[in-house]
């Protein structure tokens, strides 16, 4: 068990290295997908076959699609990862890798002090988890589905495809330099030539 | 066969999440700091996992579900987000959406 | 017993009536309401202390408690008056040449705009004045003291118009403010230690109680010291009572030459049982008198403005009074007051008179030649001058000034170097007495002479010049005649003089006096009579002129205090234009905008900045959990 362990704990951190440093997102992507499936070959280690299962079908399947998919929809094609070799310079990651670094040995040391205590692997099946998820935990459950809820109604309306809509300080800095729309500085004109025989008399 | 405890776990989980926090550090394109906030909110799970494991009770994997539910939602929302900034901005770097600054 | 309270009562109606509707009534009615409300008081006062003499009361005086002023825990302060022998003195003398000054006024100020507003401010000084030696303690005392100083702010400037008045009116304010914030800390000190303010209690308490503990001892009498230093224009504050000569003549002949100015004699009189304990203070006392007289009389010699002569020979003659009491001679002190009153009243009276008639001309060396014009005023001006200079025998300012100059050497705080001071004062006083007088009334006439008089204005100025020869009979000098009406009288309250061991014989220094006098007179009759007088043929070189311009400015004191408190004031208050305490402030707000400025560059919008300051803030966390 631990071989395999050690096995997916080592595909699932080079995978993740590959995720975040390749240029092209649909490579970065499928690295993910790695990822995630070792991700889930350690949860079954570990003796949750379930949450394994899961892992499997909404990350992987589900969730890494939605990314496909919208990566493709996007159409970032060669010019993105272009860009993106441009934007990967080492002056620029370099600094918060090495701050990240030290975070990860600090925690590792952190980690460490503790005494090392063996895992006993026992099965902690899906029959448990209903049991406590449906049991104990039913308002986690409600509160997942209101927020799923949420997410799936602000996503709807926030990608409704609108035309240009810019908050109001934008589009006022955007008229200033750009061109305003004609009719209201003909109503402008308008205004002021109606206006100056009028005071004239 | 050497058996494994809960720190190794935890250390993967660490290094896991480590790994995404420097994506998002040093990615300038929205997409993949979206898939690095994947990656740390995975690590997390696996942190739960881990700990429930150790009690042999339930309760690490309803947090892993709710982390789950959670990054449906979030990656919902984010994407139609990130969609609106693609459409508005025809840019997908985040050091261009500074309109917050002062 | 008679209602004390009638007294300053009168004085004080007046008042209230002719501020309240002074403007309505003709000037007859506020002439008879200013000068009538004094002049009854007067004579309540006449009749009452004729009454006081023939039967004394019990305790040598008589008390009236009129109601309680305010009472915190153990303080009760009532309004009470109290007429002993002492206070009687004062109010005989204030009432009665107040009445005169009064009479005179109506007359004076009778083309003045401000009729009303005149006697109305010269009736509130009189209830003062009144309230302060009347007082059974010294919260009341305290209170006439500030009236009197109100009323002489008020009349010296009464001329409002001119802005140097107004000025002198402040400067007399301020300083004498100096003084009375020494006395009231006297005061709170006092209370504190004695816990009692009146005046009967203080002085039977202090004895026992300083004979206790001694530590406020020196400090209670110096204090009470300072604030009739700052009053009665005594060294170093004295410098506000020549400039307070910008108020009209009976004002000054009332308030800076009989009555006001001498608040601090009596103050201290009042207070001898204070004093007595304290060698010290009675020597500062002393030297102070000493000091002043001196250098007053000196300025005197030299000036030219009329009223500023008068002016200094009062600040020198209170120097005697202090003088007196500095070495112990109580009654010697108050027997001074008591004739100074009269001739000084007189002498600022006929200077009115004199300026009134030559059309407000106040330097002496632009008048003269008034011995023919105004033969009247002449003779009640040479009384009062003759007066001042202590002419031997006949006036009475002889009888009092001999007294202070034997008891300078012989009383029990006395010495030869104070002797010799007072010595050279009278000198002086002499000299000047007859300086004034040749210049004024002798020579021709430099100025046409106006018409100015009438029985109002005369018959105060006689009344006054017959007392200044007479009222000084009350008292001979022991070895001449047994006679001392008026230190008997005073024996009930006032301790009596105590002589030394080996005194010098009375007879030699009373001559030596006497001739200091004369010798005095014939120097100003041989500088300044006119035609053969020195003063005339004499080129005077630089360095005299210096010297005298020296004295003329009153040794420059106003300049030396201008230099040590004004200028250095007015630099720090240059320097603190911008209030220093501001720019802590100011500096508080420009730390907070750069603050600002620093922590807003922070927020650059980067979300990736956003996350490096998170994980910063992570790190130092997670560092301190592993290093503590």
């Amino acid at each position: 068990m631990s071989a395999l362990f050690y096995i997916s704990s080592l595909i699932a951190i080079l995978a993740t290295i590959m995720v975040i440093t390749r240029y092209n997102p649909i490579h970065a992507l499928l690295y993910l997908v790695v990822s995630l499936m070792a991700a889930a070959m350690i949860f079954v280690t570990l003796g949750a076959p379930f949450v394994a299962a899961l892992e499997v079908i909404i990350y992987a399947g589900a969730i890494m699609v939605l990314f496909i998919f919208f990566v493709m929809m996007l159409n970032l094609g060669n010019t993105t990862t272009l860009q993106e070799k441009l934007w990967l310079q080492p002056k620029i990651w370099i600094g918060p890798s090495i701050l990240s670094l030290i975070l990860l040995g600090e925690l590792i040391v952190l980690l460490l002090q503790e005494k090392p205590t063996p895992l006993p692997v026992t099965v902690v099946d899906a029959r448990k988890v209903a049991l406590s998820l449906y049991g104990e935990y039913i308002i986690i459950v409600e509160l997942a589905g209101f927020l799923l809820m949420a997410g799936i109604v602000g996503a709807a309306h926030i990608g409704k495809h609108r035309k240009k809509h810019l908050h109001r300080f934008l589009q006022e800095e955007e008229n200033s330099h750009g061109h305003p729309p004609a009719s209201q500085a003909d109503n402008a004109k308008q205004i002021v030539d109606h206006k100056e025989p009028k005071s004239i008399v | 066969m050497t058996s494994f405890n809960t720190n190794t776990v935890l250390i993967v989980a660490a290094i896991l999440f480590v790994l995404g926090l420097i994506g998002v550090l040093t990615r300038r394109n929205i997409i993949f700091l979206l898939l690095s906030a994947e990656i740390m909110l995975n690590a997390a799970g696996i942190a739960f996992v881990a700990a429930g494991a150790k009690w042999q009770q339930p309760d690490g994997q309803v947090m892993f579900l709710m982390i789950l539910a959670m990054a449906a939602a979030e990656v919902s929302v984010g994407l139609a987000l990130v969609l609106q900034i693609f459409h508005q901005h025809k840019t997908l770097d985040v050091d261009n959406l500074n309109e917050l600054s002062d | 017993m008679p209602l004390l309270a009638l007294i300053p009562a009168l004085p004080l109606t007046g008042f209230l009536v002719l501020f309240l509707g002074g403007r309505r009534f003709s000037r007859n009615v506020i002439a008879g309401i200013g000068a009538g409300s004094v002049i009854a008081s007067a004579v309540f006062t006449l009749l009452w202390g004729i009454r006081f003499l023939q039967s004394p009361p019990a305790g040598g005086a008589w008390t009236q408690s009129l109601w309680q002023w305010f009472r915190v825990e153990s303080l009760s302060v009532g309004i009470d008056l109290r007429l002993d022998a002492l206070s009687l003195l004062f109010v005989f003398i204030i009432t009665f040449v107040g009445a005169l000054i009064h009479i005179y006024s109506v007359a004076f100020m009778r083309q003045d705009r401000d009729y009303a507003r005149f006697f109305a401010s010269m009736n509130l000084f009189v209830c003062s004045m009144l309230l302060l030696v009347m007082a059974d303690n010294l919260v009341l005392l305290y209170l006439g003291w500030e009236g009197v100083g109100l009323c002489s702010y008020l009349l010296i400037g009464f001329w409002y118009e001119k802005p140097a008045n107004c000025y002198a009116a402040n400067k007399a304010f301020y300083i004498t403010r100096i003084g009375d914030t020494a006395m009231a800390i006297g005061l709170f000190l006092l209370f504190k230690e004695l816990g009692t303010l009146s005046i009967p209690g203080i002085l039977n308490q202090a004895p026992q109680h300083f004979a206790r503990s001694a530590s406020y001892s020196t400090l209670i009498p110096l204090l009470l010291l300072a604030g009739g230093i700052g009053k009665s224009a005594q060294l170093p504050l004295q410098t506000w009572l020549p400039d307070a000569m910008a108020g009209p003549s009976p004002v000054s002949a009332l308030i800076h030459a009989a009555t006001m100015v001498t608040a601090g004699v009596y103050l201290i009189a009042r207070m001898h049982g204070l004093f007595l304990l304290s060698p010290m203070a009675m020597s500062v006392t002393a030297v102070i008198g000493a000091i002043t007289l001196f250098i007053a009389g000196c300025s005197a010699l030299v000036q030219t403005d009329i009223k500023r002569i008068l002016a200094y020979s009062t600040i020198s003659q209170i120097g005697y009074m202090f003088l007196a009491l500095g070495v112990g001679a109580w009654s010697a002190a108050i027997f001074h007051f008591f004739t100074h009153a009269f001739f000084k009243a007189l002498l600022f009276l006929a200077a009115g008179v004199v300026i009134e008639a030559l059309h407000h001309e106040h330097n002496i060396f632009k008048m003269g030649g008034l011995r023919q014009k105004m033969p009247l005023l002449f003779y009640t001006f040479l009384s009062g001058a003759a007066s001042l200079a202590a002419l031997p025998l006949i006036t009475a300012g002889f009888f009092s000034k001999d007294q202070i100059l034997w008891y300078a050497w012989s009383a029990g705080n006395g010495n030869i170097l104070l002797w010799a001071i007072a010595l050279a004062g009278a000198f002086i006083t002499a000299c000047y007495s007859t300086r004034l007088l040749l210049v004024v009334f002798w020579g021709e006439a430099k100025t046409p002479v106006g018409k100015f008089g009438g029985r109002l204005i005369y018959l105060p100025l006689i009344t006054l010049a017959a007392l200044s020869l007479i009222s000084g009979f009350i008292e001979w000098p022991h070895n001449i005649l047994h006679l001392t009406l008026f230190s008997d009288e005073l024996q009930q309250v006032l301790p009596a003089t105590i002589l030394q061991e080996n005194h010098p014989p009375e007879f030699l220094l009373q001559g030596i006096a006497a001739t200091a006098t004369i010798a005095g007179i014939y120097m100003g009759y041989h500088w300044y009579y006119p035609i053969t007088g020195r003063i005339y043929r004499w080129q005077a070189g630089t360095r005299m002129l210096a010297f005298r311009s020296f004295l003329l400015d009153g040794w420059k004191f106003d300049q030396l205090y201008r230099t040590l408190f004004i200028q250095p004031f007015l630099y720090l208050t240059r320097i603190n234009k911008n209030d220093v305490f501001d720019r802590v402030y100011s500096g508080i707000a420009r730390g907070s905008v750069s603050l600002n400025r620093l922590f807003s560059a922070s927020q650059n919008g980067s979300l990736r900045w956003y996350i490096a300051a998170v994980l910063i803030g992570i790190l130092f966390i997670v560092t301190l959990q592993l290093l503590l």
